[in-house]
């Protein structure tokens, strides 16, 4: 029974890592942009719903609808204006610009909000409760909430590029930028809009994060962007599935670890993802590598 | 030169284009007017492709200038040139592989012009498509593929409309059968600039063609005007004394560089589709572009 409990933690805790990674994922998938930046920036949307909320008093579930669209533009803009930059130089270019981005948003939080851990109090609502079933499984909420969000992010992610005209264009430019170019299709415009995606997307996570756990500046490098990178690797790069599937690997594999030794459950984690690396580099969804 | 009236369409001057230290084109120049079907040719690396993917804004040149419609068009960059109405059919065909072919139309639609293409008329002009529609492009033949990527092009209703080597790699069959589609695309009142390795197939479909030998014209005129001989000296750079008669070039080495890369079918097409010394050509348009005359 404890086993159980162990995976459904481990599954629940992947739709959270889910949406960690699909942002991850897409800037990859589409503009070959391996953003190191990217943990870093679901900490500031952490920290911008901490501001949102203070100032206009609305409740934390709530903030998202002003935190992501804010990062949604502040991904816009460093898409078309640093990053793009970095593009046009060269894809190992985008790696440096956006490490620098990395340490200059660690150092600026350090700086102007204290290295102070911070999260996102729900206060007495029924989403800090939890529900058990048997004795030995509980099950909170907000996992559940998380879990239920990544999958609807996912969901219309994929129905987004899929269906409506932008996605189309978002695949299309993927697939060959100067013939998307010679389409009428403005590629910078494009990625921008991809990038606005990716940056909503781990707004949410940050959201989630801060109400799930504890943050600080440096939490971006050293817990969300190692774990995103996993569960894409994991999953398949350019799959938005795949993700899910990572994120939920990941989970249960440091689930697993913990039980066996609380201190292990980092390193088990890290053990699947290396062992992905190695017996199925493409990773578990991949399609495209396999034929 | 020309007794075309009005102005030209798309005016190329001096234009001049550097890939790194290599100079790929050399001061060309040329004028395409409204209705024209005009023909780049030349061997490989002669520049043909590097000419084309400048005027679509692709590569920026050294020198010289390009005027489209009036409008200096040298440094717009390449979506404004096709929402303009100068579309592109990549070497390769270049379509989106993981669309649909459906999907490769509508994003050829997308910033379309005014005009008479829709994506229901492609789907007249090439019959099997629409039953295809959503398969991937990538899973079609070569020249399904050629057929999707100028549906591509058409439906941004273009008024220009450049297309390079539809040939390459494809079987001589599919390739008649898809110049063959050429007059009803023209009916539509488009202009196409085209470059071609493949010389009778030029020659066949042009209104005016232009030889480029290491990014330099070599030769420019009505195919009518010029004769079977000039053009081979034009395309392998023979010196002018050695018009036609004995010892044709296209057995001999040259005819190979012509075709490097190619399926051996194209090699030495000129010599075998234009003889030397053969002085009578078919009328331009005379409906006869899916003769067998090909080699």
């Amino acid at each position: 029974m404890v086993w159980v409990n162990d995976i459904i933690q481990g599954i629940l805790t992947g739709g959270l890592y889910a949406l960690f990674a699909c942002g991850l994922s897409l800037m990859f998938g589409v503009m070959k942009v391996v953003n190191l930046a990217h943990g870093d920036l679901a900490v500031i949307g952490g920290y911008v719903a901490l501001g949102v909320i203070t100032v206009t008093h609305i409740p934390v579930l709530w903030s998202f609808v002003i935190v992501v669209p804010v990062m949604a533009v502040l991904g816009y803009v460093l898409q078309r204006t640093v990053i793009q930059a970095a593009l046009d130089r060269s894809v190992l270019t985008t790696l440096m610009v956006t490490f620098g981005l990395s340490v200059v948003i660690e150092n600026a939080l350090l700086e102007f909000v204290s290295a102070n851990s911070q999260s996102l109090g729900v206060g007495n609502a029924i989403i800090t409760r939890s529900f058990s079933i048997g004795s030995q499984i509980q099950i909170a909420y907000l996992l559940v909430l998380i879990f239920a969000v990544a999958v609807a992010v996912l969901l219309g992610l994929q129905y987004f590029l899929s269906r409506s005209k932008y996605g189309r264009m978002i695949r299309a430019v993927a697939d060959d930028r100067e013939a998307a170019q010679l389409s009428g299709v403005d590629y910078r415009h494009v990625f921008g809009i991809a990038a606005a995606i990716a940056f909503g997307t781990v707004a949410l996570a940050g959201i989630a994060y801060g109400m799930y756990s504890q943050f600080a500046p440096t939490t971006g490098t050293d817990t969300i962007l190692l774990f995103a990178f996993a569960a894409v690797v994991i999953g398949g790069l350019g799959s938005l599935w795949g993700t899910l599937l990572g994120g939920v690997v990941l989970g249960v594999a440091q689930q697993i670890g913990a039980q066996i030794n609380i201190s292990d459950e980092v390193l088990a984690g890290y053990i699947v993802f290396l062992a992905v690396l190695v017996l199925r580099p493409q990773g578990l969804t991949s399609r495209r590598a396999q034929s | 030169m020309s007794e075309q009236p009005g102005e030209p369409l798309l005016e190329v001057r001096d234009l001049t284009v550097h890939h790194g230290q290599l100079r790929a084109l050399d001061r060309v120049s040329l004028r395409v007017f409204p209705g024209e079907v005009y023909a780049i040719i030349g061997a490989n690396g002669a520049g043909k492709s590097t000419l084309l993917r400048t005027i679509a804004g692709l590569h920026r040149p050294t020198e010289g200038s390009i005027r489209y419609d009036g409008r200096d068009m040298t440094r717009v960059r390449p979506e404004r040139r096709a929402t303009g109405g100068i579309a592109m059919v990549l070497e390769g065909r270049r379509l989106f592989g993981s669309l649909t072919v459906e999907e490769n139309l509508q994003v050829g639609a997308t910033y379309a012009r005014q005009g008479p293409w829709t994506i229901e008329r492609v789907y007249e002009l090439f019959g099997w498509m629409r039953e295809r529609r959503t398969q991937r492009a990538a899973q079609l033949s070569g020249g399904e593929q050629q057929s999707v990527a100028i549906g591509r092009a058409l439906v941004a209703n273009p008024r220009v409309l450049l297309l390079d080597e539809l040939s390459l790699g494809l079987a001589p069959v599919v390739v008649q059968r898809i110049y063959a589609m050429m007059q009803q695309i023209l009916a539509s009142g488009l202009t196409v600039l085209l470059v071609e390795q493949d010389v009778s197939q030029a020659l066949r479909v042009a209104s005016h063609i232009q030889c480029l030998l290491e990014g330099r014209t070599t030769l420019e005129g009505r195919p009518s005007e010029v004769t079977a001989a000039q053009v081979e000296a034009a395309y392998f750079g023979l010196p002018p004394g050695r018009h036609g008669g004995a010892g044709s070039p296209s057995q001999g080495g040259p005819g190979g560089s012509g075709g490097m890369g190619n399926p051996p079918r194209s090699r030495g097409g000129l010599g075998g589709i234009v003889p030397p010394g053969e002085t009578e050509r078919e009328p331009l348009w005379s409906g006869s572009t899916t003769s067998s005359r090909g080699s």
